[in-house]
């Protein structure tokens, strides 16, 4: 996978610079995005108003009346060209595992509500579709590849928490899966959606257009700040995290719901360093060391 | 001192000048949707320009204060009533304790503002009182008001300022059902084609009905993207890019068949390409356009967009002079 050398700048309006590193997909892409997004962070620049780090671009919001546009531009270049000289391509990060009831009743109680014009195969469930488009054997061939490998976080957004995730395999690897033909016009929160190469965690209720795979048992935006994970912030992902999805049943599902209910639930999680060059040499390789930090503690 | 809400509206909502900062964490800046209309009825009632306000769409609230207040009502003209009498828009209005105020149909626009001396006080979320119903915070308890509220209004502050009883009518905004938009090309505009360009800035678009705080949809004559080879991870459609930032004000195609402009509460990313971007001296005529508006979208410079912005800002300090 090779970039391309230079990034495309485009304005989005009198108020954002648009950064795009390349446009398709890579674990590259998203590094240079993210470093490019906390070297401006450090800089403290007057005038920023968001850095908006994104999988292969960058949005950054000024203040024109603070900060030169012209200036801004300048600035990222420089940054840009920071980032591309470094040989240092670690990001300290965690790893946390969302626990999933995959193939759940309530999410398919969902799918079963939109499939007549909104869904590319109405017979079966959106998991069926995504195994047979990426020919697998069966639903059950999906949920193991997509749990076995884990994920980057490599976007925040879309709305309040919702994290986009990119599965930390080789590009042969990679599942992808079609979005929905037309967006439903609802998704319970907590389900875990599927678009393009990117998993998502719905965490919301509202319109989407992902498929939809099953539920994550606890809450990663809590605006009450009542369990511990979110003592501190009302969100639980950032750009870097690396997720491992646990699968769960009916019975585990419902213990971290009472967990959850009763305020004691506690997501398990290790920091890590994050070695992209490392997780580009060997992908398989890569994941065990990652997963043994998360099954040390 | 509060409002105590007998019928809530449509969708009135507590605004201010927005939630900066969490953008990259998904969350939309929110805020009253036409800031400037908004500031007028602060500064009547005394207040400075980050007090929050009450926005109405199409059907306001009625209320009755619980103890005297001084308000004020500007934006989308409409009759206002105070215990069954009508009183005019865009004026300083004192109220007393026990007095009920009440709206009649609205005229033109969709959306218009209640100030109050002290402003609407409900707690501060993440630096602001806007009210984001889809992650159930600011606000009143994170929603759109509901019969039975009662609306704490903070206590009285001195913005050190003359009183100003009325807007002058050269100050009000003006709601047209023809307007021209100014945009900036860019994003990925690179990709519509020549003629799906031609469509988006040389024809003219109409405001559908499916227009909120969350993004405005157009209809018209289809701006196209051109084919292509999909990058990885993008999607099918020659419309789908990488999931990415949106800009506010930005113009996405989807399909290529009907714009849609992201406004103050929109989703903060998506797939979705995007065409141009209207300039921030702008965003406020966007939301004043009601369904059926005819649309020109007038493609301007960096330079041009900020000159319009100096013009707004020189405005702004006129009226809070």
């Amino acid at each position: 996978m090779t970039l391309p050398t230079k990034a495309r700048y485009t304005w989005g309006g009198d108020e954002f610079l648009f950064v795009e590193i390349a446009e398709g997909m890579s674990l590259e892409a998203n590094f240079v995005s993210n470093s490019i997004a906390n070297a401006l962070e450090a800089r403290s620049l007057a005038g920023i108003v968001d850095i908006c780090p994104a999988n292969a671009s960058l949005l950054v919001r000024f203040d024109p009346d603070k900060l030169e546009w012209q200036e801004l531009e300048r600035v990222v270049h420089e940054l840009e060209d920071e980032v591309r000289a470094s040989t240092e391509k670690v990001l300290e990060t965690r790893i946390i595992e969302i626990p999933v009831w995959y193939n759940d009743p309530a999410t398919n109680e969902t799918v079963a509500r939109f499939r007549e014009g909104y869904h590319q195969r109405p017979e079966g469930n959106d998991l069926d579709y995504a195994a047979e488009v990426n020919g697998l054997a069966d639903a059950e061939e999906f949920i193991t590849r997509h749990h076995e490998s884990p994920w980057l976080v490599s976007m925040v957004g879309f709305v309040a928490g919702l994290p986009f995730l990119y599965q930390l395999v080789d590009r042969p690897q990679q599942l992808e899966v079609p979005k929905y033909l037309s967006p439903r016009t609802d998704t319970p929160p907590l389900t875990v959606g599927y678009g393009g190469c990117f998993s998502c965690i719905y965490s919301v209720r509202g319109a989407g257009g992902y498929q939809m795979f099953g539920s994550a048992a606890a809450p990663i935006f809590d605006p009450t700040q009542r369990l511990a994970d979110f003592a501190d912030f009302m969100f639980l992902f950032k750009p870097g995290d690396i997720v491992k999805f646990k699968p769960i049943d009916e019975t585990e599902y419902l213990r971290i719901r009472a967990e959850v209910d009763a305020g004691t639930f506690q997501y398990r999680q290790a920091p890590i360093t994050f070695d992209v060059a490392a997780a580009l040499a060997d992908p398989d390789g890569y994941k065990l060391s990652l997963l043994e930090a998360l099954n040390g503690i | 001192m509060a409002f105590d809400i007998l019928e809530p509206g449509l969708a009135t909502t507590v605004q201010d000048e927005g939630r900066i900062g969490y953008y990259r964490y998904g969350l939309p800046q929110g805020g009253s949707m036409d800031q400037y209309a908004a500031t007028l009825a602060n500064r009547l009632v005394g207040n400075t320009v980050a007090e929050a306000v009450l926005e109405c769409t199409y059907i306001g609230p009625k209320l009755v204060t619980t103890t005297d207040a001084v308000i004020a009502v500007t934006g989308a003209p409409v009759d206002i009533f105070v215990n069954g009498e009508l009183v005019p828009e865009y004026e300083r209005i004192s109220l007393v304790a026990g007095d009920e105020l009440k709206f009649g149909v609205i005229k033109g626009g969709t959306k218009y503002f209640i100030a109050v001396h002290g402003g609407i006080d409900v707690p501060v979320v993440l630096g602001s009182r806007s009210t984001y119903p889809i992650g159930a915070i600011g606000g009143v308890e994170g929603r759109a008001l509901v019969a039975g509220d009662l609306v704490p209004v903070g206590a009285a502050i001195d913005n050190g300022l003359a009183v100003l009883q009325a807007i002058q009518p050269e100050d009000r905004p003006v709601y047209s059902k023809n307007v021209n938009v100014r945009v900036m090309l860019g994003l990925y505009d690179h990709k519509l084609s020549a003629t799906g360009l031609e469509n988006l800035l040389g024809r003219e678009w109409v405001l559908t009905p499916v227009a909120d705080r969350m993004g405005l949809r157009y209809s018209g004559p289809g701006a196209e993207w051109t084919e292509r080879e999909q990058p990885f991870g993008a999607g099918q459609d020659p419309s789908n890019i990488v999931d990415a930032g949106y800009a506010v004000g930005s113009i996405q195609i989807p399909g290529g068949t009907q714009p849609i402009i992201l406004h103050r509460d929109a989703v903060s990313g998506g797939g979705y390409a995007m065409a141009a971007t209207v300039i921030s001296a702008d965003m406020d005529l966007v939301a004043r356009c009601a369904p059926g508006t005819k649309t020109r979208f007038v493609a301007v410079t960096m330079e041009e967009a900020l000159e319009a912005r100096r013009e707004n800002t020189a405005r702004a300090a006129r009226i809070w002079s």
